[in-house]
């Protein structure tokens, strides 16, 4: 891991760091995925394995008819760090 | 007693975010007259809530989360918010971008994390009890390095409707209490299914694989792993040995996969964080920071919002789940994690319980593993299992090193706190 990897990374990630943050972090980086990569061992044991017992599982909810438009909009609107009336107020893109 | 005292009693330990001007009940019920603090990253409508982060500055809770509805509904007083690492990333609350909260037993050490304020203010007696956010041990660490009870329930057993995600495949709800019953009383209260969040279970989801039969398991390996500290080895012993006393039958046991929990929670946990993290951008709430264009509000935004902590794991999560990396580390953290939870379960159907310290050494000093995130890491060791296996913890009060407490941590199968709740009872005397 380098820098330049981190940079990218971070410009993945939506988040604005320096050169010299990347640097400590691709150092970082390595130390942590070095320990983190010792999984690579266990997998041949796992494969093949159902995860049946496993407590994840997919729930879908049930097609139903919602709430009435709009009993949220004010309470979400009034989160808003820019709006104009209604809308969340952002930036011009074209 | 009153917010100002509340104030002045913590002044040394910062343990709360805000102590609430106007605590009042709001029903009658199991909890009416227990004064309850709660961590930052749990909605209570009307009230700030930030999960210890510049990026939620200003933001004021819009709905309750469904515990507080149920706490409120109990007739619990809510006197505060407490610190905690930045969005429940740490192990010492050194992360909180509003200042370390102090271990109420020794000022110059942490109070654990993430959730250590919660711990603290039960620790010091700024409120009966608290809650908070389980993901990798952030209830239990914390509840043994300040000498409290700290549960962790079964993944679904709470709803998370209204708790700031890290980890949604981890995260969990659940309470600190002085004692295991108090604990018990909390627990009961906010548990049950609920149409806001999915992922809850019921009474039927996990049937009993045995009946209780007062059975302990001990990982020995897994206990003597390398970093453990002489104090907490002879604790454990200690400990056992009290058990012992108590009639248990203790066991020792092989679960060869368990040392590779805490590489394959450091892997699915950052990139389910980077997910769920991904909303904070400056356009829904909280800071704003402006820039050249609208891509790059969110650049600044979340550049200047996140601590140094939480763009880690940001990016950190980024790298396993881009393409390339995805099959050699998630896709294989994923696998293990299969491999782990069906050793655990096998397990609970020749033992009621299994033991192990909850945490490999007592409260380290201020700033002592500041710049060194991976001895940081290490801390959770015998915490994450019970998350990436969704099984039930609680980590118990057991002695002291000098001044600083000491837990022992009991996990059980799903759905099974019931069983934690006799041991610790018994094990506390209670």
């Amino acid at each position: 891991m380098d820098a330049d990897k981190v940079l990218k990374l971070a410009d993945l990630g939506r988040i604005r760091i320096s050169r010299e943050e990347a640097e400590k972090l691709s150092h970082e980086f390595d130390a942590i995925l070095k320990y983190v990569g010792e999984v690579k061992s266990v997998v041949p044991a796992a494969e093949g394995k159902s995860p049946v017992d496993f407590p994840l599982r997919n729930v879908m909810r049930g097609d139903t008819k919602g709430h009435e438009s709009g009993v949220y909009s004010e309470a979400l609107l009034s989160a808003l760090p820019a709006r104009e009336g209604s809308y969340v107020k952002v930036k011009k893109i074209l | 007693m009153t917010p100002d005292e509340i104030r002045s009693k913590d002044k040394g330990i910062h343990a709360f975010l805000e102590v609430f001007e106007d605590p009042k009940s709001y029903g009658e019920g199991s909890l009416s007259g227990k004064r309850i603090a709660i961590k930052d990253n749990i909605l209570f409508e009307g009230h700030r809530a930030g999960a210890a982060s510049k990026i939620l500055e200003g933001y004021v809770a819009s709905y309750d989360a469904t515990v507080v509805k149920k706490l409120k509904e109990a007739g619990a007083i809510i006197v505060g918010r407490t610190n905690c690492d930045e969005f429940a990333m740490g192990s010492s609350t050194e992360n909180s971008a509003y200042g370390v909260t102090k271990n109420p037993h020794d000022l110059e050490r942490i109070a654990g994390g993430s959730s250590g304020g919660s711990a603290a203010a039960v620790a010091a007696g700024l409120c009966d009890v608290a809650l908070g956010s389980d993901t990798g041990g952030s209830i239990r660490q914390p509840a043994a390095l300040c000498g409290v009870v700290g549960l962790k329930p079964t993944y679904g057993r709470v709803s998370r409707h209204g708790l700031i995600a890290l980890a949604s495949s981890f995260d969990q709800i659940g309470p600190f209490a002085k004692t295991v019953t108090e604990a018990e009383a909390i627990y009961d209260v906010i548990k049950g299914e609920d149409p806001m969040d999915s992922t809850t279970i019921s009474e039927e989801t996990y049937p009993k694989a045995k009946e209780f039969s007062k059975t302990i398991g001990i990982p020995k390996a897994f206990v003597e792993s390398e970093g453990v500290s002489a104090e907490v080895k002879k604790n454990f012993a200690e400990s056992v040995e009290k058990f012992r006393s108590l009639g248990y039958t203790i066991q020792e046991v092989e679960l060869p996969n368990l040392k590779h929990a805490l590489p394959v929670y450091y892997i699915i946990m950052p990139a389910e964080a980077s997910s769920n993290l991904a909303r904070f951008d400056g356009v829904k709430y909280g800071l704003k920071k402006e820039g050249k264009s609208g891509i790059d509000d969110y650049f600044e935004t979340r550049g200047a919002g996140f601590g140094p902590e939480t763009r880690r794991r940001i990016i950190l999560g980024t790298y396993v789940l881009s393409s390339g990396y995805y099959d050699e580390y998630y896709g294989k953290a994923v696998a293990a994690r299969a491999l782990i939870t069906e050793e655990l379960r096998k397990l609970f159907q020749k033992v009621d319980l299994m033991l192990t310290p909850t945490t490999p050494a007592p409260a380290w000093k201020v700033g002592e593993k500041e710049g060194d995130p991976l001895q940081m890491y290490l801390a959770d060791i015998f915490t994450v299992h019970a998350n990436i296996s969704g099984a039930p913890a609680i980590s118990l009060p057991s002695g002291f090193a000098g001044n600083l407490p000491l837990g022992i941590e009991l996990t059980a199968d799903l759905g099974r706190e019931d069983n934690l709740f006799i041991a610790g009872k018994e094990f506390m005397g209670e």
